[in-house]
């Protein structure tokens, strides 16, 4: 188990690291917004006004109205939670799998761990953007598929990560001791190594969150995630591919929001990063 | 590589094919009248009413013989064919984006290293973490409304004007050369920022080893020790990331040839991909996977190329 102090130690590391803390800021800050919804927007996100059809900015709606009238702040602002969706539930599903095959691959070993790293280096040449399309448009376009498909085509990276922290662990005495105290390969996996293991985990599920974002914005601005209605960063792009003549404001705001949250949890990633790692500088 | 390719068509054939939806049902479904015998028809004719594993084999064997059926569009022109015309634009832009991300990223890498927390150590920086947060298809929309809407300098899509015909060969190329401007630009920011990064990473740790010190004790000049010593060792790992790198661009080529309109290959991806034309979609990901296994393979033979070390070890 990680220590008590070993965390505390970590977290003072942290938190004199002002860019790490930066990011922590921008990430509660995100959190707020996409909780706090309904109560940030100034108005409902999928009211039509067809006397305001794609208004520049103005002091009653600061990033404009799109081609349906409709205020592209409180759209933007309930695309937060789509993001904050995405993000979590697609790592979530990628750091799962890739923990559990990493976890097999490196205990134990032989053809186990030989047909598991195949799987992965196959998996590794498919352009991921490829496949993430490939499987999306045959299935309904619904946020939760997209959340599935990002999430099963992400956890190579995790199941590598585990693998190698295993190879280390497993010939540590401590391991040695458990088994020796009968501990079946399970309770050995579970309960004392993959402790161990989840440092690096956790960073590399913190980038995570960043690059499905960064996923699913792109695939809804293909018309192949988050459907109208439902407002997303990346569909509110589309709306300002298709009227890049003259509405700016329609590509402007959600790009900033895309790169903002991103930056967030970037900087909050490499800051962990720092913070259990302090050899590590780049 | 053998068995790595086997599971590449295994992947692609299996995770098209188990998707909900087929390409027959789209043809029927825009015509109610069509009967379901009708439908069973067109299934026989693709083959598509035989059991999974037969189907596999059967495409198996004609992709032995580099034969990847012909598309399911009504054109049913051979898969090949579709993909050939197509491919030499997405080749193009990829190849250019990395001579740019290549001749770009090792001096800014080498620069930010050799100086750390000097001004450009920190403005790239600063650049290298926006870059690596900046959603590629923004800066795409945003480049098309300043260079294309705003200033008016360059076209915003497709690869050439519509009085193409009419230009001297000078002005084709220059016409040619003005639609790809962007494109090539836009597909390497992201990839750049990722690249100088791990030069500058991969410089720092060389410069103090010991035999950069060595170099500099015998008495070579900070340059012989720098663009000699230093960056032959600190290339070597950047070969390899840019193998790796090779996916993500071909990936990429979907999202920035649907923006600025090029008929290649992502574009072919994506137009099938939504006619479900199960044919071409496989034809594309085998292909696609394909190049990348011999840009990993590349990566690794120019990695032991430049490192004897890794030849003398295996």
């Amino acid at each position: 188990m990680i220590s008590r102090e070993l965390l505390s130690d970590a977290w003072k590391r942290f938190r004199r690291n002002n860019l790490a803390v930066i990011g922590l800021c921008m990430v509660v800050f995100l959190f707020l917004v996409s909780f706090a919804a309904p109560f940030l927007a100034p108005y409902d996100p999928t009211a039509i006004n067809t006397k305001l059809i794609l208004a520049p900015p103005t002091l009653n709606h600061p990033f404009g109205t799109d081609q349906l009238g409709r205020d592209v702040l409180s759209r933007m602002i309930y695309g937060s939670r789509i993001s904050l969706k995405v993000g979590f539930v697609a790592v979530g599903i990628a750091t799962l799998i890739g923990l559990l095959l990493g976890s097999f691959a490196g205990y134990y070993g032989g053809w186990v761990d030989t047909v598991i790293m195949r799987f992965v280096d196959i998996m590794l040449c498919f352009p991921s953007f490829f496949l993430i399309l490939a499987v999306i448009a045959f299935l309904e376009p619904s946020i939760w598929n997209i959340m599935i498909v990002i999430g099963v085509t992400g956890w190579m990276g995790v199941a590598r990560l585990t693998r190698a922290e295993f190879l280390s662990l497993r010939e540590r005495d401590f391991v040695m001791a458990a088994r020796a105290t009968g501990a079946r390969d399970f309770h050995i996996i579970f309960v004392h190594i993959l402790p161990n293991a989840m440092a690096p985990v956790l960073v590399s599920a913190t980038l995570g969150v960043a690059a499905a974002i960064l996923t699913e914005s792109a695939l809804s601005f293909l018309g192949l995630g988050v459907q109208p209605p439902d407002a997303s960063w990346g569909n509110i792009l589309t709306q300002g591919k298709d009227n890049i003549q003259i509405a700016w404001w329609l590509s402007l705001f959600p790009g900033l929001a895309i790169l903002f949250t991103v930056m967030a949890y970037n900087l909050l990633g490499e800051g962990i990063q720092a913070a259990i790692n302090p050899k590590l500088r780049t | 590589m053998i068995p790595l390719l086997l599971g590449i068509t295994f992947i692609s054939f299996f995770v098209i094919h188990l998707a909900p939806g087929s390409p027959t049902e789209m043809q029927t479904m825009l015509d109610p009248k069509v009967s379901m015998e009708a439908r069973a028809r067109l299934d026989k004719m693709y083959g598509l009413d035989k059991p999974l594993p037969l189907q596999y084999w059967n495409w198996l064997k004609r992709l032995v013989a580099l034969d990847f059926g012909r598309s399911f569009s009504p054109d049913g022109r051979p898969v090949l064919d579709k993909i050939k015309d197509r491919m030499p634009i997405t080749i193009l832009i990829n190849v250019l984006s990395l001579i740019i991300i290549i001749s770009a990223a090792i001096p800014i890498g080498v620069l930010s290293a050799t100086r750390p927390n000097t001004l450009f150590d920190k403005t790239t920086t600063i650049f290298v973490f926006v870059g690596f947060a900046v959603p590629t298809f923004w800066l795409a929309l945003l480049s098309m409304i300043l260079f294309g809407v705003q200033l008016g300098w360059l076209p915003i899509s497709g690869l050439k004007s519509y009085n193409f015909e009419q230009l001297s060969d000078l002005g084709k190329f220059w016409d040619y050369t003005k639609h790809l401007i962007l494109p090539v630009l836009i597909s390497s920011f992201g990839a750049l920022a990722g690249m100088s990064r791990y030069m500058r990473a991969n410089m720092l740790e060389v410069v103090h080893q010991d035999y950069i010190t060595t170099a500099r004790a015998k008495g070579l000049d900070e340059r012989t020790v720098i663009y000699k010593h230093a960056l032959r060792n600190a290339l070597m790992p950047v070969v390899t990331i840019l193998g790796l790198s090779i996916p993500g661009l071909i990936g990429g080529s979907v999202i920035f040839e649907s923006i600025f309109a090029i008929p290649g290959m992502g574009q072919l991806f994506y137009a099938s991909v939504i006619a479900r034309d199960y044919s071409v979609v496989m034809g594309i990901l085998v292909i696609g996977a394909t190049l990348t296994l011999g840009g990993n393979l590349l990566a690794d033979i120019s990695y032991a190329l430049v490192d004897p070390r890794i030849r003398t070890r295996r």
